[in-house]
């Protein structure tokens, strides 16, 4: 919590810095891809970063049409091969080809974590602008709530939700969105809070707005880019989060691609040393989630300059 | 102080209540019908009403509530119908190896993150700076789980160093007389050396695993906070009267720099907590996680409430003792209470 409060300090800090020092600059589009590519020269990694983003999001779409093979066809007498040029990640314990698997699981682990991220962007946004801009009872008892789901080890907390509301995708999204809730509701209550009575919502509440209207027009935008990058840093997370629900057997029900049931099944023949089973699903996990953190990093490095790291 | 101790004490007690209302709610919220569920497939309408009268499912949610609370103060968790044994013991018998595997994991990472994180931080821009930056990426976006396999199949597979990873001991000994449940230390009080290493060969593999996951947030912080501490103008001071350097960072930075480590541990020991449950899937650790996860699988909804309720309680209680620990650190905290 003391962490989560210095970081509002900065950030209030660096909201406050371009008023300071006004600066001629071309505009608009051109101006943001130019920077873009600044940031991008700047750290190759970035680039890099932004380009395996373009592929994953690519495989999402098309991983379907890739695959060479049928991800649930099963072919008992090519079970259990090691990776070839025909296979090329191997076959699992009942012969399903583990590339095609694990492309067209992409579009799964994705959408998963695509749908909590904006699922709880839209619910801890709304509450937390609405709990900065009142203050009062409104603020205490969202906050209290917070407060309590901070109380859970997150990952628990979501084992128990995904328990007591019944198995399915659907409510893996929604535990994982819970579980981000006060991380979201807290980011946007501190940057709802120091803009309440900056000078333009003050003009725009002179100029006869109702608090509804300047909350969504006048606020909300405002802290658009901190939420951005937030979603951005959370997706990774919300991805192993995803992950980790399924690998202990919640959610997503076999034969269905998923990285993460996927490497449960294939943990039970790691002992015997068939390691292809787990380790490209692992893989494709590991460097989807390193690809949205260093996106997210990237994209806090074009936004907000002061909490580069 | 004194007060500063009671003023904590009672802040725990709305977060205490919070934690219990969220239980009971998630209690209350399943799916389908408590009553014909726990009747079973071939129950008549009847033996279900039975059931749900039993159950106490019939009252209106408060007074079900105060049951609920009611059988919480006597430590009633309900019984786990896989193994038919209340539930409250199954999780006491099966904490003990949650805790050694979780601390030894917390020790080694600190271990390994709090110098990593000063060296990174003193050096900066160097190859160990450079490496602190690698390990702390990696260790955020490792799935937790995958990394277990991966040591699995490196250390026993291939080289065949490490034991099979199936729980806390190898099938063929014999675990240490009971004393604290942690077979490291229960072991050493039985003077049996070849139970202590058979169990420390157990651990070690899950204990680097969980290690490795905390090891971000802690050498991340660790280096950060000495970054701003040795900017400061109480160092250059310190430099400037001719102290030796080792005695500047550890005596002047380090104490100072140590602070906000200490305020991540809460959040630290929020993943190795449910990093923990998924490490123990890994490695068949007969901890509470995986007790967990087995009943989840079988629906049998009773044991994963009391471990999600068990693991708030324990979360709460480790926060606290985080808070407690800063106020004796900080000698501000004192003051001020």
């Amino acid at each position: 919590m003391k962490t989560l409060d210095t970081a509002s300090d900065t950030t209030g800090a660096a909201s406050s810095l371009p008023a300071a020092a006004p600066r001629q600059r071309p505009s608009g589009f051109k101006a943001g891809l130019s920077h873009l590519g600044h940031v991008a020269g700047e750290n190759p990694v970035t680039g890099f970063a932004f380009a395996l983003f373009a592929l994953i999001v690519l495989t999402a779409l098309f991983g379907p049409m890739l695959a060479p093979y049928d991800p649930l066809a099963t072919d008992t007498a090519a079970a259990l091969q090691p990776p070839s040029a025909l296979h090329w990640f191997g076959t699992d314990q009942v012969g399903r080809d583990i590339f095609s698997r694990v492309l067209v699981a992409t579009r799964l682990d994705l959408t998963i974590a695509v749908a909590s991220v904006a699922l709880v962007f839209v619910m801890g946004g709304l509450v937390g602008i609405a709990a900065g801009y009142y203050g009062g009872w409104t603020d205490r008892i969202v906050g209290r709530i917070s407060d309590t789901i901070m109380a859970f080890p997150l990952f628990v907390l979501a084992m128990g939700i995904v328990a007591a509301l019944g198995n399915t995708v659907t409510n893996i999204v929604i535990a994982t969105a819970i579980v981000n809730f006060p991380l979201y509701q807290r980011i946007a209550r501190a940057e709802a809070n120091v803009r309440r009575n900056a000078g333009f919502v003050q003009a725009a509440r002179l100029t006869g707005n109702s608090e509804a209207r300047i909350l969504l027009t006048q606020i909300l935008p405002n802290i658009m880019p901190i939420m951005m990058v937030q979603m951005s840093l959370t997706m990774g997370y919300a991805i192993l989060n995803a992950a980790g629900l399924s690998f202990i057997g919640l959610g997503v029900t076999p034969p269905t691609a998923e990285w993460g049931i996927m490497v449960a099944e294939g943990a039970a023949f790691i002992i015997s040393g068939e390691w292809w089973i787990a380790l490209f699903p692992g893989l494709a996990l590991m460097i989807a989630v390193f690809c949205f953190n260093l996106v997210g990093d990237g994209l806090r490095d074009l936004i907000d300059p002061q909490r580069r790291t | 102080m004194l007060r500063h101790l009671g003023q904590r004490l009672l802040t725990t007690i709305p977060t205490l209540v919070g934690v219990v209302v969220v239980t009971f709610l998630l209690t209350r919220i399943l799916p389908g019908d408590p009553a014909a569920f726990f009747a079973g497939p071939t129950a008549d309408p009847a033996a279900v009403e039975q059931i749900r009268v039993t159950l106490g499912l019939d009252k209106s949610l408060p007074e079900q509530f105060v049951a609920y609370v009611g059988d919480l103060l006597v430590g009633d968790l309900g019984v786990a119908l896989s193994t038919g044994q209340p539930v409250v013991a199954e999780i006491a018998a099966r904490l003990p190896a949650s805790a050694e595997l979780t601390l030894f994991g917390l020790i080694l990472s600190v271990a390994v993150a709090v110098p990593l994180g000063i060296l990174a931080a003193v050096r900066q821009g160097s190859w160990i700076d450079h490496l602190c930056r690698l390990l702390t990426t990696a260790g955020v976006s490792l799935p937790v789980f995958f990394t277990g396999l991966l040591f699995v199949y490196v250390f026993y597979f291939l080289l065949g160093v490490a034991p099979a990873p199936l729980g806390r001991i190898d099938l063929f000994a014999s675990p240490p007389p009971h004393v604290t449940g942690f077979y490291l230390i229960d072991s050493l009080i039985a003077g049996d050396l070849e139970t202590f290493r058979a169990s420390f060969a157990q651990l070690i593999l899950p204990g680097i695993t969980l290690a490795l996951f905390a090891l971000a947030p802690i050498a991340r912080m660790t280096r950060a906070s000495m970054l701003s501490v040795l900017s400061s103008e109480f160092i250059r001071t310190a430099r400037a009267s001719g102290l030796a350097p080792g005695t500047v960072i550890v005596r002047y930075a380090f104490r100072n720099a140590m602070l906000p480590v200490i305020t991540t541990l809460g959040m630290v020991f929020s993943f190795l907590l449910g990093a923990n449950v998924l490490v123990e899937k890994v490695f068949a650790w007969p901890g509470i996680g995986s007790f967990a996860v087995e009943a989840l699988i079988q629906s049998d909804y009773a044991p994963v409430q009391g471990f999600v309720l068990t693991m708030a309680i324990l979360y709460v209680l480790l926060n606290l003792l985080i808070d407690l620990l800063y106020g004796l650190i900080d000698p501000r905290m004192r003051i001020e209470g």
